[in-house]
């Protein structure tokens, strides 16, 4: 059948099983938007800025595992795109963008709203295109659904000129690709596997650190599987949350910055350390010269780049996952050898005893709203089981602390960019596709005005996301740094002229809340939570001063956290056995 | 430590800018890099010359390895290895100047390829250091332009770069 470009592009997309597009039309993309137009298949959502459609589609990706698709123009609709194709692109998650281009002949030509959307995206893509035949297109964006979803997944951009999309040509959608420069490892290799599984059973003191990469690949129950046959402790990443359930005693906390004491020492005093589809990012080791002193480390990852990039690993593995940890369980139920169960014993005393600091403790008085106690309550109330989505910052770092994940992609938070803005468009991704399931957004009074616009979006589609802002009327994470390391010198942080949110809500028809005292907190949540299909929009003042605790500063490592004025008193140190 | 890497790459547009944007977004250096289609005009041959720790340049084949555009790629350095260069230098050629110039020519086995009634252009294959004792043995002699063509490299041996 003979179709124009822009109807190749919608019948690709359903061929593809496209459910939502997110994205905003404009010049390049008219013939695009006429096709969409005549067809109810591909469900398009109208946001209100591109950034809010690439994290709307990113939070899609990451609640469901599918790939988020975004259109948006030529010009400023591709470069306000390329915000959330970074975010995606540090955090590894499937994105295919299809940005408008000037007509073919035009391109070079400074045309109105031309920019070289290839060349501004291409440091922070998997890959991208520009389609110069509209005979190529179908295939194109099969590759791009193949390149973004398989081995270590990512965002793609297909640049399409205007011309290319009213062209004509014989459409048929391939079933399957196969490239010849592409073809990620899926299986590990069995001897480095053994050799992995040797050393795990030989570990006196043993560590689990996962990331993202469990979640991407669906490892999780897997993992879960591995940890609780070996019965060591288990940490997660800021990314990871989730692909171990954190109620679990086997598990220690996050790692990192902000990590718990005792996932944080565990990590400095283990002897074997296996990874898993983490990246040894900067905020999770702390000073590289003083990681993991003692271990012996193995490390699964499905991109070989990300192997021995920042800390030399002794036994690498290349594969998914979820695939090398089935080969491992295998590898563990056939062999003879047990974990050491008295090493094991001590060490789990060890981990006891820096748990016993109860680094993560705070104080509720009956004045001042203790943010920590936000999340905290909404993580009862709703039984650990939403979807929480998250801006970054303080805010961040409480989510993560205080509300357990005991399910994957539960939790969705910009981690390796750290995109402020990211939280309630990514809420609104997830809502779309999970419409009966609680979606919240926690956030802070200044990364929600960066994309407060989608309020409106969440009006026409009747997402009835809760949005909990934490409102200390300063950018928190700045303030804490100003606090500690720049002499209380809080410059340009503090939030001066802030909405009233609770009449923002409502202009924009949605419920507003303001939370002033501790004693209406729980009251509040649960008052919310009964608008079924109403957003609500709940502004929590809180305490200014409280900072996250406990902490690693810069250039400090694992052992040498900072905890907080809450933390319990050291115990005495047990020898180690 | 000077590594040579070799790279058989998608012939298509931009593919060559990925490969350079990859060394100034993770700040890795590009000594010299010469580009050509191959007998399959698909595929371009990318021969890159850049100095680092092992460390380093394990990183740097690996990020190059993750480019869609990347077929395949190999370090030349790491095994025995044919490297050859071109250049072409114009110099002044008047006087007692011209005589000796072209006496150096000869023993470097270079060609004047090109001769006006005061200069003198030259082609000069070899590997690096050869071109740069060339260059040096010149001396005094007065150069008016000199242009590399960069490495390109091949393995010995039976085995091939190839898809």
């Amino acid at each position: 059948m003979v179709l124009t470009g822009a109807e190749i592009f919608t019948k690709s997309l359903k061929d593809e099983g496209v459910e939502f597009i997110f994205g905003y039309p404009g010049g390049a993309v008219l013939h695009i938007y006429d096709a969409l137009f005549k067809q109810e298949k591909v469900k398009h959502i109208l946001v209100r800025h591109e950034q809010g459609a690439t994290h709307a589609a990113d939070g899609y990706a990451r609640a469901t595992g599918k790939t988020g698709v975004v259109l948006v123009t030529s010009g400023p609709g591709a470069t306000n795109a390329v915000t959330g194709i970074a975010t995606a692109y540090m955090d590894s998650i499937p994105m295919v963008v299809f940005t408008g281009q000037v007509a073919s002949e035009l391109i070079g030509d400074d045309a109105f709203q031309e920019v070289d959307a290839v060349g501004i995206t291409r440091p922070c893509v998997k890959h991208n295109f520009l389609v110069k035949d509209v005979r190529d297109l179908a295939t194109t964006i099969k590759k791009a659904f193949y390149i973004a979803s398989t081995g270590r997944p990512g965002p793609v951009v297909i640049d399409i000129p205007k011309d290319i999309t009213a062209e004509r040509c014989e459409y048929s959608y391939p079933k399957a690709i196969t490239m010849r420069s592409y073809a990620p490892t899926v299986k590990g290799h069995p001897g480095q596997i053994k050799r992995a599984v040797d050393l795990l059973l030989n570990a006196r003191r043993p560590m689990i650190y996962t990331g993202g990469g469990v979640i991407a690949a669906n490892g999780n129950k897997e993992l879960t599987r591995l940890v609780q046959m070996l019965g060591y402790p288990c940490t997660n990443t800021l990314m990871g949350l989730g692909a171990y359930p954190a109620t679990d005693p086997l598990f220690v906390g996050m790692l990192g910055m902000h990590g718990t004491y005792e996932a944080n020492m565990a990590m400095h005093e283990c002897d074997v350390l296996l990874t898993v589809g983490a990246r040894f990012d900067d905020r999770v080791t702390g000073d590289l010269n003083k990681f993991c002193p003692q271990a012996r480390i193995i490390h699964i990852d499905i991109d070989p780049a990300s192997i021995s990039k920042n800390v030399p690993v002794e036994i690498p593995i290349v594969g998914s996952v979820e695939t090398v940890l089935t080969e491992m369980l295998k590898m563990l139920e056939a062999s003879k050898k047990k974990p050491d169960a008295d090493a094991l014993k001590n060490w789990w005393h060890r981990i006891d005893d820096w748990r016993a600091m109860e680094c993560l403790n705070y104080e509720q008085n009956d004045v001042l709203i203790k943010p920590q106690y936000v999340v905290e309550t909404l993580y009862k109330i709703t039984d650990g089981d939403a979807i929480v989505t998250s801006d970054v910052g303080q805010h961040q770092m409480w989510a993560a602390q205080f509300y357990k994940f005991n399910k994957p992609r539960r939790w969705i938070s910009s981690g390796g960019l750290g995109t402020m803005g990211f939280g309630m468009p990514a809420a609104m991704g997830a809502q779309l596709a999970y419409p009966d399931s609680l979606v919240a957004c926690i956030t802070g009074e200044a990364s929600i005005q960066m994309c407060i616009q989608e309020l409106s979006t969440c009006k026409q589609y009747g997402l009835p996301i809760k949005v909990l802002v934490l409102n200390n009327r300063y950018m928190g994470m700045v303030r804490q740094w100003q606090e500690f390391f720049y002499d209380r010198r809080y410059s340009h942080s503090y939030m001066d002229a802030l909405p009233d949110f609770v009449k923002l809500a409502e202009s924009y028809g949605h419920i507003g809340m303001l939370i002033e005292k501790p004693g209406d907190v729980e009251g509040a949540i649960k008052e919310a939570l009964k608008q079924k299909d109403r957003m609500v929009f709940m502004d929590f003042i809180t305490d200014q001063k409280e900072n996250v605790f406990p902490m690693i500063e810069g250039g400090k490592g694992h052992h040498e956290m900072r905890l907080g004025p809450c933390s319990a008193v050291v115990p005495t140190d047990r020898e180690l056995a | 430590m000077r590594h040579i890497i070799s790279i058989l790459l998608e012939n298509e547009a931009g593919a060559l800018s990925r490969v350079a944007g990859l060394f100034s977004a993770r700040g890795y250096n590009i000594e010299s890099l010469s580009v050509a289609p191959t007998e399959d005009e698909t595929l371009s041959r990318l021969t890159l010359v850049t100095r680092g720790s092992d460390e380093i340049v394990e990183q740097i084949t690996k990020q190059l390895n993750k480019l869609v555009d990347v077929v395949r790629l190999q370090e030349l350095t790491e095994g025995p290895h044919i490297e050859r260069e071109m250049m072409l230098i114009k110099i002044k050629a008047s006087g007692k100047d011209r005589e000796e110039s072209k006496r150096i020519v000869d023993i470097f086995r270079g060609h004047i390829i090109d001769v006006t009634e005061t200069t003198y252009t030259i082609e000069l294959t070899g590997n690096c250091n050869k071109l740069n004792a060339f260059l040096q043995a010149l001396g005094s002699v007065d150069i008016i332009e000199v242009v590399r063509s960069g490495v390109s490299g091949i393995a010995r041996g039976d085995k091939g770069l190839r898809v």
